[in-house]
This record gives structure tokens, C-alpha cells and sequence, in this order.
């Protein structure tokens, strides 16, 4: 996909305008059809959620630990009626403002969670891959070791290891989402480091070797903001993964206490012997704002990943997409013309704006 | 080449357990503590050896993994290896069902799929897929219960086999402790159906998860392959689109399965240690939740070595097969 990238002379690169260069309007409207259908789905999903998660205290009829309202104690195991539209839990809490509080939960978990793995999985990346040596090579292995681990396995061990298996709200969410981080760094830390090596190799870098930079102005500055762009794509996955992991802790009794946050996982774990009996709106509700938070996202994140593989995109505007390619190579203008030109491009922020996913080599 | 690492990844792996486990104390306080008076806890730790250097239990502990010593409970004092040889087994058939269920959905679809590539019926496959993806196994575990067991009334609710076929697989002379095996050896068809109506929803619930991988695997496959050359002398000489889907492109295709499903083994064991739990499939993922619950961390930690180390040698295995298919790879 660099054909295009090989005109001799210096070009100019027309600054684009801000909506193309945030990193999910671009790939808007370059969708179409379908693809552009399941993108936005994702998006509206991932948009509820989010803000199911930040309005859950108006949203929510009832605090996620409250047992009793104006008219005396909810009751355990209510069906859904006027007050309790989802009915009410084996342990007496109304289901809709637990599955509501719910979204807040899953939500710092993802935020914790990927902040701490993309710091983490980021440097030790970008170190290793710029560095090389026998550090390099140890923390590849490592890496693979772990990769290769039962995520949900690694997580369980780490809980134990961070809160001792029990938790309040904020013991357990960092708890969750410090688990989660652990079994999400080596992803980063592949992508970012075969960037680095990749990118290392760059005459641009080359030529800031020469000019005298430092090996930290060359890495944080010339290498980083280049070996990120794959980034929002493995957010996107990992976040619907911390969701479904924190969810799996969950139903293993690792999860929050009830009373300090509500929790998904911990909600179904309770359900599961109502299942027996019949009661399904204890399982149902929780269940399916897991499915629907993992859904959004992942349509959010299969789309970008689709756009970003010119054999998966759709055909109609593949030509019109193409010319993009170039834009958003490593090199604005072209590695051939990386003189002065490329590089200035390159001090000036052009191309680093994390939409450009799609120039994967 | 690729044959050493396994050795550094099984070592990598075990010490990162160790780690993990024991950075917060003995197990002995975590199991006891609070129970025993301080003196009688102390000793218990004494005579289990916990009080010495970490560094020291650690070799200890490593000389013992050599020699394929996991350890001994606390909850029950089993043998971790004999816990796993009990266990392994159930986890072994419920893991060997789901991915045929995933065979079967997963890689039909994912033709179907790359055939109608960019239409409706592309669009509605895929959001299965992610559906298959986003869906927790415990959650499809409950609902497929609810549905099947519990208002159907169809399949049974939970467990390996009722407890008339147990109790009848007990007067075998030789047991293997694969269910279905076993149900074979007793002549008994009755014993056999219900052991598999109780596989059904399990081998559903987790299979459906890897089936999304798959269906995905070999849409992406097939279109890439759709476009080689080969195929496009094939189309040329006039063979019909569906004949390429099937013939063409299919195979080369199915090569990256083989080298996913060494990954899926890790997916397949986290989402048994849930499939288990949920349906009661008293396997080495439900034991695991038990001693999780009994706080019983030498049994955790030996179970999740194992496992560890059962993952490391399942992705060596995979890559030599993977090499045996595919006569392009080569380490």
C-alpha cells in the first residue's frame, strides 16, 4: 500500500481538516454500506454505555446497595413490576439500578485498566525495541509466556496477590483492573516494540542520530508517536476483554462487594441457582448489559480494524481510501522525499494523529 | 529453535505463579488465619516449611516442579497431580466437545461468510460472531438452562451424568473417567444418551466462544486467499465462485486455525474454569473455583502451574503440527 508514497519531489501536505484527523470521524466516513452501518451501531452502543455509566446516579431509581425504599424492604426475588421494572435480586436489590450502577463499575474498570496497561506496555515497548540486547530478548519471552497464559487464570492469581481475594469498591476495582492490566501489557508491548524495531530502522531516525538527539528525544519523539497508531484498535478489544474479564472474576467471587459497587459478574454468580427455578430476570438483565457493552465496543473496534485492512474494506471507496494510505505514512510525503520536508512534517505533528491505523505496513 | 523456548516459557510461567501466589504471605495463614491461635499457626507454618527464606522455598519449589511434584492441598490433602488426573479428564471431554461445536458452526459459517462477503448475510454472520465473543460463557451457560432445562425441560440442568449412569460406569473394571467413554464400555445405550444430553448445553456454551473466532478466522482467510493467484487462474477457467470457496481457497485457509487453535487451548481452559462452575462439570476448572473458595492456595497455585505448564506444551505441540501441515513453515 506505499505505491503511492513514491513521488520524488517534496510534496506538500495539506494540513487536513480537524474532523478527518480525529481518530474516529476519518474512519467514518471512509466506511460504507454495512461497514459504515456496524461502526455506527458500535458507536451508539459504546455511547450509551458510556453515558449509562456516567449519569447512573440520576438514571438509577435506587442506590445500587439500598434494600428498602419509602414502603418497607424490596423483598428478595421480586418479579419485575411497576416499581422494580427488572424485578429484584435473591439478596434483595432492585435489578435495573444495579445493572445501571453496574455501567459505572465496568467503566473505571476499563479506564484503570488500559490507562495502566498502555503507560506500562508502552515504554517497556518502546525501551525494548529501541534498545535491543539481552533486556529485549528476556521480555519478549516473558511476554509470550504471559500471553500465552489463561488470561482469566492470570487474573484470578493476580486478585489474590492485590486484595486478597475480598474487596471494597475502590480495593476492588483497582484490584480488577491491576489483574486485567497484567495479562493486557504484553499486547502493547508486541505491537510497540515491532513498531520500534520497524521504525528504528527509519532513515528519518537515522538522520536524527546524525543531528545529535538523544536516544530519549529520538525515542519519545520521533519513534513513540509513530508506533502508536495501532493503539486505539487494541483499546477498543481490550476494553470489551476487561469488561468480560472483570465479569468472569466476578462470577468467580473475586468481584466487588455488592455493597460497595454493583458489579455484573458478581450479580450473575448470585442468579445462578435462581436459574434452576425459573427466575430469569435476575440473570437476563446483567447479562445482557454485558453482552451489549462488549458488543458496542467490539463493533467499534472490528470496523476500525476492517478500515485499516485494505483487503477486508469495502470495495467501493478502496481507490479514494488509498490515496489516504499516504497521508498517514510514516514519513508525510513519502519516505523518498523524507528531506527536510518529510521531517518537518514530522516535528509538526502532521501525522500522528492516531487515526491512521490502516498503514499497517 | 523453537523447541528450546518452551523450557524458558514453563520456567517463565512457574515463577511467575510463585510470585503471584506467594507475594502476600503463606498459604497456611490464608487458609487458617483467624482460626488457629497465633502459636498453633506458627507452627503449622513451621512444619510446612514457611517460614524459611522465600528464596530457598522457591528452589525447593522449583526441584519439586521438576520432578512433577505440585504439591499437596491444604482443603482435602490430595496430590495436586492426582487432583489433575481425576479432574483432567471431564475438563479434557468438556474442552474436546466444545471444539467440535466450534468446528462445526464456526468453520461452515466463516465460508458462507467470505462467499457473501459485504452483503446482508455477511453482516448478520459477523455480528454473530461477536455476539459468540461478547456473550460471557456463563451467562449463555444460564440462558441456554433456562431455555433447555428449565422451561423445556429437555436437557438436564447441571452435572456429568445422572446419578443412576454413575453409579452404573462405578461397576466398570476399567474406568478411564471420560464420560462418554466409559458409557461406551458399559453396553448400556441408555447410560450413553444421558451422558451426552448432559454434555450438550456445556459443549454449546464454551464451543459457541471459540466458534466466533473461527467463523472470523476463515472469513478473513478465505477472502485473503480468494485473491491469489491460483485462484485467480482457477476463476479464469471458468470454475463457479461457490466451487472456489470450497475447494480453492478453503484449505490453505484452515492452516491458521490450526496455529489458533494453540491459543484457543489458553481461551478454552479460562472459559472452562467458568462452563465448569456453571454447570456444575466437575472438572478441573470447577475443583479450581472450589479451592478458590477454601482460600486453599497450594492447590491453586499447583493447578494453575499445571495448567501452565499443559499450555506451554499444547503451543509447542500445535506449532509442530502446524509445520507438518503447512510445508511453507519451517523453524
Amino acid at each position: 500500500m506505499t505505491a503511492t508514497t513514491t513521488s520524488a519531489t517534496p510534496v506538500a501536505v495539506p494540513k487536513r481538516r480537524l474532523r478527518d484527523r480525529l481518530p474516529v470521524a476519518h474512519q467514518l466516513r471512509q466506511s460504507v454500506g454495512l461497514q459504515r452501518g456496524m461502526l455506527v451501531a458500535g458507536l451508539v452502543i459504546t455511547g450509551l454505555f458510556v453515558l449509562t455509566a456516567i449519569f447512573a446516579p440520576l438514571l438509577a431509581p435506587y442506590g445500587f446497595a439500598q434494600l428498602r425504599g419509602e414502603d418497607g424492604a424490596f423483598g428478595s426475588q421480586q418479579a419485575p413490576s411497576a416499581e422494580h421494572p427488572f424485578g429484584t435480586t435473591v439478596g434483595g436489590y432492585d435489578v435495573l439500578s444495579r445493572v445501571i450502577w453496574g455501567a459505572q463499575t465496568a467503566l473505571l474498570v476499563i479506564i484503570v485498566a488500559v490507562i495502566a496497561s498502555i503507560i506500562a506496555g508502552v515504554l517497556l515497548g518502546l525501551v525494548s525495541g529501541y534498545f535491543g540486547g539481552w533486556f529485549d530478548r528476556v521480555l519478549v519471552v516473558v511476554c509470550d509466556a504471559i500471553y500465552a497464559f489463561p488470561s482469566l487464570l492470570l487474573a484470578i492469581a493476580l486478585s489474590i496477590m492485590i486484595s486478597g481475594g475480598q474487596s471494597s469498591l475502590w480495593g476492588g476495582i483497582l484490584a480488577a483492573a491491576l489483574s486485567i492490566t497484567v495479562v493486557f501489557i504484553p499486547q502493547y508491548f508486541r505491537v510497540v516494540r515491532a513498531e520500534t524495531v520497524r521504525i528504528k530502522a527509519e532513515a528519518y531516525v537515522e538522520s536524527a542520530k546524525v543531528l545529535g538527539a538523544s536516544n530519549g528525544r529520538i525515542m519519545f519523539r520521533h519513534v513513540l508517536r509513530n508506533a502508536t497508531r495501532t493503539l486505539p484498535l487494541i483499546f477498543t478489544l481490550n476494553s470489551s476483554e476487561a469488561i468480560l474479564t472483570l465479569a468472569g472474576l466476578g462470577f468467580l467471587g473475586f468481584g466487588i462487594e455488592p455493597t460497595a459497587a454493583a458489579e455484573w459478574g458478581y450479580d450473575l454468580n448470585k442468579a445462578l441457582s435462581d436459574v434452576t427455578s425459573g427466575i430469569w430476570w435476575t440473570s437476563l438483565y446483567p447479562g445482557l448489559a454485558i453482552v451489549l457493552a462488549v458488543l458496542g465496543i467490539t463493533l467499534v473496534g472490528e470496523s476500525l480494524n476492517d478500515l485499516a485492512d485494505p483487503r477486508l474494506r469495502g470495495r467501493r471507496r478502496v481507490a479514494q481510501a488509498a490515496g489516504q494510505v499516504a497521508e498517514t505514512s510514516v514519513v508525510p510525503g513519502g519516505t523518498l522525499s523524507a528531506g527536510p520536508g518529510g521531517l518537518d512534517g514530522l516535528e509538526s505533528g502532521e501525522s500522528f494523529d492516531e487515526h491512521g491505523i490502516e498503514v499497517k505496513r | 529453535m523453537r523447541a528450546l523456548l518452551v523450557i524458558p516459557t514453563v520456567f517463565i510461567l512457574v515463577t511467575v505463579v510463585f510470585i503471584v501466589m506467594r507475594a502476600t504471605g503463606d498459604p497456611i495463614t490464608a487458609a487458617l488465619g483467624g482460626k488457629l491461635p497465633p502459636a498453633q499457626l506458627a507452627e503449622a507454618i513451621h512444619n510446612a516449611g514457611y517460614d524459611r527464606p522465600i528464596i530457598v522455598q522457591y528452589f525447593e519449589y522449583l526441584g519439586q516442579i521438576f520432578t512433577g511434584n505440585f504439591g499437596t492441598t491444604l482443603s482435602d490433602n490430595r496430590p495436586v497431580v492426582e487432583v489433575l488426573v481425576t479432574y483432567g479428564t471431564a475438563t479434557l471431554e468438556l474442552a474436546f466437545y466444545a471444539l467440535l461445536v466450534a468446528f462445526i458452526v464456526g468453520i461452515p459459517l466463516g465460508m458462507v461468510a467470505a462467499y457473501v462477503r459485504d452483503r446482508w448475510g455477511d453482516a448478520v454472520l459477523r455480528v454473530f460472531a461477536i455476539l459468540c465473543y461478547a456473550t460471557p460463557v456463563f451467562f449463555a451457560g444460564m440462558l441456554l438452562k433456562l431455555v433447555f432445562s428449565v422451561w423445556l425441560g429437555v436437557l438436564p440442568v447441571a452435572g456429568r451424568a445422572s446419578t443412576g449412569s454413575e453409579l452404573e460406569m462405578q461397576f466398570l473394571p476399567f474406568s478411564t473417567g471420560i464420560y462418554t467413554i466409559d458409557a461406551i464400555l458399559t453396553g448400556d445405550p441408555a447410560v450413553l444418551g444421558d451422558v451426552l444430553r448432559h454434555a450438550v448445553l456445556p459443549a454449546i456454551a464454551l464451543g459457541l466462544l471459540t466458534a466466533g473466532v473461527f467463523l472470523r478466522l476463515v472469513r478473513t482467510n478465505v477472502i485473503g486467499t480468494l485473491s491469489t493467484d491460483y485462484v485467480d487462474a482457477a476463476r479464469s477457467r471458468g470454475v463457479a465462485e461457490r466451487r472456489l470457496v470450497t475447494k480453492h481457497a478453503y484449505r490453505p485457509a484452515l492452516i491458521p486455525i490450526v496455529t489458533v487453535i494453540g491459543l484457543q487451548i489458553a481461551l478454552l481452559l479460562g472459559g472452562a474454569v467458568l462452563t465448569e462452575t456453571t454447570f456444575e462439570w466437575k472438572g478441573l476448572g470447577f475443583m479450581l473455583a472450589e479451592y478458590l473458595q477454601a482460600r486453599d492456595f497450594v492447590a491453586v497455585q499447583g493447578i494453575v502451574a499445571m495448567l501452565a505448564v499443559i499450555v506451554a506444551l499444547t503451543n509447542f505441540v500445535v506449532d509442530i503440527i502446524a509445520a507438518l501441515i503447512d510445508p511453507r513453515v519451517r523453524y
